[in-house]
């Protein structure tokens, strides 16, 4: 992802699993300038930060890099400002479907049935589809992505930031002591989430749908969920309602995004 | 029953006996513990809760907001930036006389980020209109948060209260604790203000500047009032359950020279420092200031104050130290330190008491000669 967006790029990040993982102070892992900002505010940090590169006519990339929470619960009221006035920036938010920081707690991207600390007895609400809610805002690039297919994501990066204003990627990203699977299944578990068309990659240019290759042998033929499913501690021992509900949602949005794709709807 | 709890635990357990109806709440380190066993006590079906896993702080104090409003007892939990983000529902919680009760987790402020123990936190909500208690131990926040809840609800307050442990310090530590089953000593809620779809009001809607003037000042009368009710809450308590408590925890103060202040666990700390002064002929003494709001009266005359200060006011000073200066003719020594978390032991306690210049303030570690 940095080596997409190159050197003359800052990044924003709220409070996140990222604040930790980048280093501690006066140390930093990044080579490019960090500025970590308060939980709820990345798009609108990145808003002003945008304006003010703009303002002195540098094109310096503005990117946010947001987990799940810093994006789909307490910053989707930055965001949603953010992409309406059409500012220039790429948000990249990187879901672990939790809020991994403090110790995996439910967020608005886990997934029904998920078990987290605040949802011991499995997510009883569906993962929030901020896709769609990005979407209605019609920037001018989004796209999906999986951290298990990295040159698909590289290609994203670099594309969102060839575009003027608001892009968004949402990148799944696994995660070993969240979901409760080894660390080295981490690609396949990626895999896995798209082959089963838990996830699904693609890409929006003006509205237009593209379907990214690896999720198009799931709109031909999905894996079975389970297989998805079963390594993950997580979802141990989820109730056959839920299980049936994921599935079916799982074979609308495969058919609704193939349709999408191929213009019938 | 006897059993071995963290600071945050015997809060989740406290708020298990008090039976909220509601709580909302969202997770910050290193409060989220209470917040997690909230939530295994409600899937467990052991507590009755509306538990509302809200998308941030704002929205969980204005969830328990919209819950309290409707007569109902409420709870909630955070720390740091996270009480910080509730700081317009704070306000707005004292403001509409609810009862709601909170634990706040003490914790520094960034950036950069830092977990660690601060009480710069809540001194930002000391002008709110809440009541604010600081604990030193377990069993200290376990009784707090119970009486809490029947100060809160008392007619004659009405104001929220917010319950004060030390990130880390007491939060996560494991210490005896006695989980006295309360029985009926929280009575049941009653707001008098509450909604009511058989008696219509309008509630806080566009008021002039002189029943505006009328509302704070009733705040204010409610404050005064309830030191009255904390004095009889923690007098039953103690009589109930053999525990005692006061506006202050005294400790050696009788025949002291010198008095070290302090909030939450430093105030533990300063109890072994005294015991080791008076070891070597100094006669120290410590009180730990407990409730912050409404300020305790204290009694200091004639003697030299330390005062400790795990905070700070940019430009002004030590929070504590500059309340006890306004409230009090003494002369001060004002000693900042333990800010995020920084490690202060009882002979640092020692020293700052023997090395004490009074009327000056001094930065642990970074400025003067302690
Ligand atoms: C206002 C505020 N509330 C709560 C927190 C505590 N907090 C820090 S990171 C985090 C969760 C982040 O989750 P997510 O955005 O999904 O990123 P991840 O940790 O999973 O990478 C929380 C709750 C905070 N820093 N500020
Ligand atoms: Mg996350």
């Amino acid at each position: 992802m940095l080596k997409a967006a190159g050197p003359d790029s800052v990044l924003v990040v709220p409070a996140c699993c990222t604040s930790v993982i980048q280093g501690i102070y006066p140390n930093t892992a990044m080579n490019i300038p960090v500025y970590n900002v308060a939980f709820a505010t990345a798009a609108a940090s990145a808003s002003g930060m945008s304006a003010a590169f703009r303002a002195m006519g540098k094109k310096t990339n503005v990117i946010c890099y947001a987990g799940d929470g810093g994006t789909l619960d307490i910053g989707i009221q930055a965001l949603s400002g953010a992409l309406e006035r059409g500012t220039d920036f790429l948000y990249i938010c990187y879901d672990n479907e939790a809020y991994g920081n403090t110790g995996m707690q439910r967020s608005g991207g886990t997934p029904l049935g998920a078990r987290t600390t605040t949802t011991p007895g499995g997510k009883t609400d569906l993962k929030k589809d901020i896709d769609a809610i990005v979407a209605a805002h019609e920037p001018p690039y989004q796209a999906t992505a999986c951290a298990a297919y990295p040159q698909d994501l590289y290609k994203k990066v670099q594309k969102a930031l060839s575009f003027r204003g608001p892009t968004f990627i949402h990148v799944l990203a696994p995660c070993p002591p969240g979901w409760r699977y080894p660390t080295e299944k981490s690609v396949e578990m990626g895999k896995l989430a798209v082959k089963s068309g838990m996830w699904i990659l693609y890409e929006r240019e003006y509205g237009k749908l593209t379907i990214s290759a690896p999720s198009k042998a799931a709109i031909r033929k999905p894996v079975p969920l389970e297989e998805y499913l079963a390594p993950q501690g997580r979802f141990k021992g989820i109730d056959a309602k839920s299980l049936d509900t994921l599935k079916q949602r799982i074979e609308k949005n495969l058919k609704r995004f193939a349709a999408e794709e191929a213009g019938v709807c | 029953m006897l059993t071995v709890s963290t600071g945050n635990k015997a809060v989740a357990m406290a708020v298990r006996q008090a039976k909220p109806a509601v709580v909302a709440a969202y997770p910050i380190t290193p409060q989220t513990e209470i917040v997690e066993s909230i939530a295994d006590y409600v899937t467990a079906k052991e507590l009755s809760t509306r538990y509302i896993a809200v998308e941030s702080e704002h929205s969980a104090m204005a969830a328990c907001i919209g819950a309290s409003a409707t007569g109902v007892r409420t709870f909630t939990a955070t720390s740091s930036h996270g009480l910080l983000y509730m700081h317009e529902m704070t306000n707005f919680a004292a403001g509409a006389r609810l009862p709601i009760v909170m634990a706040n987790v003490n914790r520094s402020l960034g950036p950069g980020w830092n977990i660690w123990a601060e009480h710069t936190d809540a001194m930002q909500e000391r002008d709110t209109g809440w009541l604010q208690v600081y604990v030193a131990t377990v069993q200290e926040a376990y009784d707090a948060t119970l009486m809490a809840f029947r100060i809160a609800e008392h007619n004659d307050v009405l104001l929220p209260v917010m319950i004060n442990l030390d990130g880390f310090l007491l939060s996560h530590i494991m210490q005896p604790l006695d989980t006295t089953d309360p029985g009926d000593f929280i009575p049941p809620i009653h707001l008098p203000h509450a909604i009511d779809v058989s008696n219509p009001k309008g509630y806080g809607g566009l008021t002039g500047p002189e029943e505006h003037f009328k509302f704070k000042w009733d705040i204010e009368r409610s404050m005064r009032d309830s030191v009255k009710v904390i004095e009889e809450t923690q007098a039953e308590f103690s009589r109930r359950f053999g525990r005692k408590y006061g506006f202050t925890e005294d400790y050696w103060c009788e025949d002291a020279d010198v008095v070290i202040l302090s909030l939450g666990t430093f105030g533990k700390e300063s109890e072994v420092a005294v015991d080791n002064l008076r070891r070597e002929g100094i006669r120290a003494g410590s009180m730990r200031v407990r409730w912050f709001r409404p300020f305790p009266h204290l009694d200091l005359k004639g003697r030299d104050v330390v005062v400790l200060d795990r905070d700070y006011s940019f430009g002004f000073g030590g929070v504590l130290a500059k309340s006890i200066e306004a409230k009090n003719k003494v002369d001060i020594y004002s000693v900042i330190a333990g800010l995020g978390g920084q490690e202060v032991t009882y002979d640092d306690i020692a020293g700052f008491v023997k090395q004490r210049r009074m009327g000056e303030e001094s930065w642990f570690g970074v400025s003067g000669n302690v």
